[in-house]
């Protein structure tokens, strides 16, 4: 095939389609857990969390039939999961990080007990047919590309201008970034740290539910450690992003956009089986290279994952 | 300064009773799947500490275990978050398995250490550079040692499937991504007739006394742990804060890259072989690490005992499939459970304890400091302030 | 230095001693034991599952006692496995992953009267007591090739498949070889995505297949297809599957499974081990010994033509005038 017709329309679009689905998991993780990391709180768990939500949604959906029950089922459980997660690390404020890995086991082993007890051999389930948006969708190339995902990708990807109003003009948004930098003073000027920290973590693990949902539906099926890893690439990702929800964005689009190139090229032959391996792990390279460029400039929350603990 | 008496049984009981909880919820778990939970315990207990063959199991399960928490201890000590284990692991594993295809004909007492020597420095190299990376651009390890992971993996891949794969696959034409049979002269040797407990055991004990050394009796430990304590202070002092915090990951990868060394010339097939995922090789010892870690307070010589805990559970967990039929999932559950029950159980040890005395400040470097301490002290710095040198002093 | 912390150890090793219950004494020798030790899920649908129906099988047929311990994607775990059944005196021991070899070969050797079968490979390192069993998987994989390319309108068809190794291999192998004997023309494009168990990716590799490459029938191998059978589902493309029946995935699209009947190697072990031998045989399923089954998926319509000249291919490499080049 000459060089040119790999850059058809076609391709082009099918590259930033599918790299939009593979960010679209880890952007929902990854808003959520900026948000708790904004007031504070790290959670190593989200992959934990993500693969109960999965879990959830897909029973939900085989049992039902419902997708909407099972989207919800996945939000529940997150919520429920922040709840625990706010419980552990603001009120008996244990050591953060090793909290996280331990909901991260949990999830695990539990989702994977579950699927086998519950449902045994894989049955799959119908993911959301694509929406295309009217008139929108009908403009040539752009269109296709982006607006003609599934109703869960476009809920993901409006979540982020609103994250950033809330954020940055609400005075819900100024307490979680004051309860993030300096809980003292926020203390001192009577809010509740301990209130908005919960807030955070239950928002935040909802989120991660709703990721491992719009995972579990999207695939069509469940399967043990669905999420592969996902979760803690989305923690990595709020770095990255430098706790904003735009840079949350960008992450997630680098990286599934990478990885769908990468995909792309393979397909078409633009890479050799041999050096197939180098290539899967573009994503990763260039996120890294990617942050080196971005880091100087931002600084993290200054009470990250010290449990806020009052004087006197 | 010893000081025993049964004032301090309290604080010790509480972690025990959240372990005891933990098992008990997993009890009704076990019970909820069909299976008797005293027989499910039963089977796990017999099979990792019942026998002298399943201690050994047990000791062998536990060294990537304890090799990875020894680095963890010396990463957090300096404040620094190395999620980067398993991904180190592999590296060490790599270049182990370079040295060994490289000088097959070394007679053993030279090949051992040389083979264990680049997989240390395999896992130092995959944790310097997120440490460099840390100290020059202040990007987050976390973000780093977590994508190195996934390039360590594609790596490892590559290597096993292509350069490093075993001729005869070729030539049989099965491609499995091994490498062929290592020298044997790389072979840890086995300590007991009869046990399959090897010399790696030995290289984990002699790691965690290393680390302890290091840490509390050399003036490269102290620096790391000021760093660690406040970047800030250390600065004034006129430690190096950068390369510190270098050194400590570097160190931390070491001790990694010596876990995925062990993996590969203590494993039973004596060569290096991959599934595709760094899970497959590791059995997520880059991860269980950390826990083991936190839970021995981030105390090397305090990792041996949690490293031989967890690495019983392990054993236990697939024993216990065997044995009920229950999907060894449950105890990957109750694992987590453990963890987040006894992490929680601290709030109420600290109450129990009004002044902050030995123990608390032993466990003081991860919870004070944070992850990074900032120009203001840090709230809960600012409880202990008086007693800083004290706490460095603590362990001389 | 104070061992503080020994305490602490201490009163939880105690308690949790407090559980030890000695294990109960084994079993007496009586019924053959057999052991399976898998790399995936026992109800994977894929590598694992073909197995354990095979042992099922085995079971209706004779008297035996079995024990699987499956999701040991950790070599060393497996080993460890293998080990501790043949020193629990189980009878015979199937390992059942490739890569699971090289640790067999170091531990076959210290239990000269267990009997060990080693799949999918072809090798018995010169052992007396192993066996290995393969699946001529390029046979079905050939026959489900030239069905794919006479059902393709678009004269393309693409393979979502994991590594580039062992049963997946031949499989591919043997798929892209019949799709070219029926069709010389025809795009086959093969996207190995370099993971077992990535199932987004395969879902992924599955949709960059039907959209950049065009293709209009699909297959693929390993456990991660699952979301690449999804994604075929959602644009009604067709799917031919291996190692067992996957029209329970998706029955609107599979056009029809290549179901490794393992029974068919296994009775000959057993038959052999009866006989006293315990192994050093290689063994394989293919079509002409029925280890190999065709299994057309009766919800989907198969054009007639289509499934004649599949059939007709079988029976080609059941005679022996077709050779699938392996």
């Amino acid at each position: 095939m000459p060089m040119s017709d790999y850059f058809t329309a076609t391709i082009l679009i099918a590259t930033v389609a599918s790299g939009i689905r593979l960010a679209t998991p880890f952007l929902l993780a990854s808003l959520g857990e900026s948000l708790g990391q904004r007031s504070g709180v790290l959670n190593l768990g989200v992959d934990g969390v993500m693969l109960l939500g999965a879990f959830g949604a897909y029973y939900a959906v085989l049992q039902t039939g419902s997708l909407m029950l099972g989207v919800i089922v996945g939000l529940l459980i997150g919520t429920f999961m922040g709840l625990l997660y706010a419980f552990i690390s603001v009120t008996l404020q244990a050591e953060q990080g090793v909290s996280g890995i331990g909901i991260y086991l949990f999830g695990l082993g539990m989702s994977d007990l579950l699927f086998q007890k519950l449902v045994g051999t894989p049955r799959p389930i119908v993911p959301f047919p694509p929406l295309k948006i009217p008139l929108l969708s009908d403009i040539p190339v752009i269109g296709e590309m982006l607006f003609e995902h599934s109703l869960i990708v476009y809920m993901a990807f409006a979540l982020v201008p609103i994250a950033t109003l809330v954020i940055t003009r609400t005075t819900y948004g100024m307490n979680v970034r004051a309860a993030g930098e300096n809980p003292e003073a926020a203390d001192s000027l009577g809010v509740s740290v301990s209130a908005v920290r919960y807030s955070t973590s239950i928002i935040g693990n909802t989120l991660a539910g709703l990721a491992g949902a719009a995972l579990a539906i999207e695939l069509g099926i469940f399967q043990q450690n669905l999420t592969n890893a996902m979760g803690f690439i989305a923690v990595a990702l709020v770095y990255f992003g430098a706790w904003r929800p735009i840079g949350v964005m960008a992450g997630s689009l680098v990286f599934g956009i990478v990885a769908s190139i990468v995909l792309q090229c393979k397909t078409v032959g633009i890479i050799p089986r041999s050096a197939s391996d180098l290539a899967a792990m573009a994503p990763a390279v260039i996120t890294i290279l990617a942050l080196v460029v971005v880091a100087s400039r931002f600084h993290q929350p200054a009470a990250l994952a010290k449990p806020f603990v009052r004087e006197g | 300064m010893n000081r025993f008496g049964s004032r301090h049984l309290l604080p010790y009981f509480i972690p025990a009773c959240a372990v005891l909880a933990a098992l008990l919820i997993g009890a009704m778990m076990l019970a909820a799947l069909g299976a008797s939970p005293l027989k499910g315990y039963g089977v796990m207990i017999s099979a990792a500490f019942g026998s002298l063959d399943g201690l050994s199991t047990t000791a062998v399960k536990s060294i990537p275990l304890l090799l990875v928490g020894v680095g963890i201890c010396i990463a957090f000590r300096a404040n620094v978050i190395n999620i980067g284990g398993e991904g180190q692991m592999v590296m060490g594993a790599l270049f182990a398995t370079v040295a060994s295809l490289a000088f097959p004909h070394l007679p053993a007492f030279a090949l051992l250490p040389i083979v264990l020597l680049a997989g240390a420095m395999g896992g130092a190299l995959l944790g310097a550079v997120p440490g460099a990376l840390k100290a020059y651009f202040n990007v987050s390890e976390i973000l780093s040692t977590i994508m190195l992971n996934i390039v360590a993996v594609q790596i490892m891949n590559f290597l096993l499937r292509g350069p490093l794969i075993d001729p005869g696959e070729i030539m049989r034409g099965t491609r499995i991504p091994q490498t062929a049979r290592l020298s044997q002269n790389a072979d840890l040797p086995m300590l007991f007739e009869g046990l399959r407990m090897h010399a790696g055991v030995i290289v984990a004990l002699l790691a965690a006394v290393a680390a302890y050394i290091l840490l509390w009796r050399t003036s490269l430990g102290f620096r790391l742990r000021s760093v660690g304590l406040s970047p800030d202070a250390a600065r004034y002092a006129g430690i190096p804060v950068r390369r510190s915090i270098i050194i400590a990951l570097a160190f931390s990868g070491a001790m990694a890259g010596l876990a995925g060394a062990v993996l590969v010339f203590g494993s039973e097939s004596h060569r290096m072989v991959t599934d595709g995922s760094s899970t497959g090789f590791t059995g997520s010892a880059g991860f269980n690490g950390i826990v083991v870690a936190l839970f021995a307070g981030l105390h090397p010589l305090w990792s041996i005992p949690s490293s031989l805990l967890f690495g019983g559970m392990l054993v236990g967990a697939n024993a216990l499939q065997r044995a009920v039929q229950v999907p060894s999932a449950l105890v990957i559950a109750l694992n987590g459970l453990i963890v987040v029950f006894v992490v929680s159980s601290e709030f109420f040890r600290r109450r129990s304890r009004p002044q902050p005395s030995e123990e608390s400040l032993r466990l003081a470097p991860s919870t004070q400091a944070g992850w990074e301490a900032v120009v203001d002290p840090p709230v809960g710095l600012k409880r202990f302030s008086g007693t800083n040198e004290r706490e460095m002093n603590a362990h001389e | 230095m104070r061992f503080v912390y020994s305490k602490r150890f201490f009163v939880v090793s105690v308690i949790l001693a407090v559980f030890l219950i000695a294990p109960a004494a084994m079993g007496a020798a009586g019924k053959l034991k057999i052991a399976i030790v898998a790399p995936s899920a026992s109800n994977d649908l894929a590598f694992t599952q073909s197995i354990v129906d095979g042992i099922k099988a085995i079971q209706k047929e004779r008297d035996v006692e079995v024990a699987i311990t499956d999701g040991l994607f950790v070599v060393e775990d497996a080993a460890a496995a293998i080990r501790d059944y043949a020193k629990k005196g189980y009878d015979l021991v199937l390992a059942h992953g490739s890569q699971y070899g090289g640790s067999l070969k170091e531990i076959a050797p210290a239990f000269p009267k267990t009997a060990f079968a080693w799949g999918t490979a072809a090798d018995t390192f010169g052992l007396p007591n192993v066996s290995s069993y393969e699946a001529a998987s390029n046979e079905g994989g050939y026959a489900m090739g030239v069905m794919a390319a006479a059902l393709s309108k678009k004269g393309s068809i693409g393979v979502v498949g994991p590594i580039e190794v062992g049963d997946a291999k031949l499989y591919v192998d043997g798929f892209v070889a019949g799709a070219k004997a029926h069709k010389p023309q025809i795009k086959v494009q093969v996207n190995y995505i370099g993971s077992f168990s990535d199932v987004a990716l395969a879902a992924e590799a599955a949709r960059a297949l039907m959209a950049a490459a065009g293709a209009d029938v699909l297959t693929g191998t390993a456990q991660m297809t699952v979301g690449a059978i999804g994604a075929a589902r959602a644009k009604n493309v067709a799917w031919f599957g291996t190692q067992s029946n996957q029209a329970k995935l998706a029955p609107e699209i599979v056009v029809a499974s290549q179901v490794y009947k393992w029974e068919v190697a296994l009775r000959k072990i057993l038959e052999s081990m009866d006989k006293g031998v315990l192994g050093g045989q290689k063994y394989i399923i293919n079509l002409a010994n029925g280890g190999e089954a065709m299994e057309f998926n009766d919800a989907y319509k198969l054009p007639e033509d289509v499934k004649k000249v599949g059939m007709d291919t079988i029976k080609g490499i059941i005679g022996g005038s077709i050779k699938t080049g392996k």
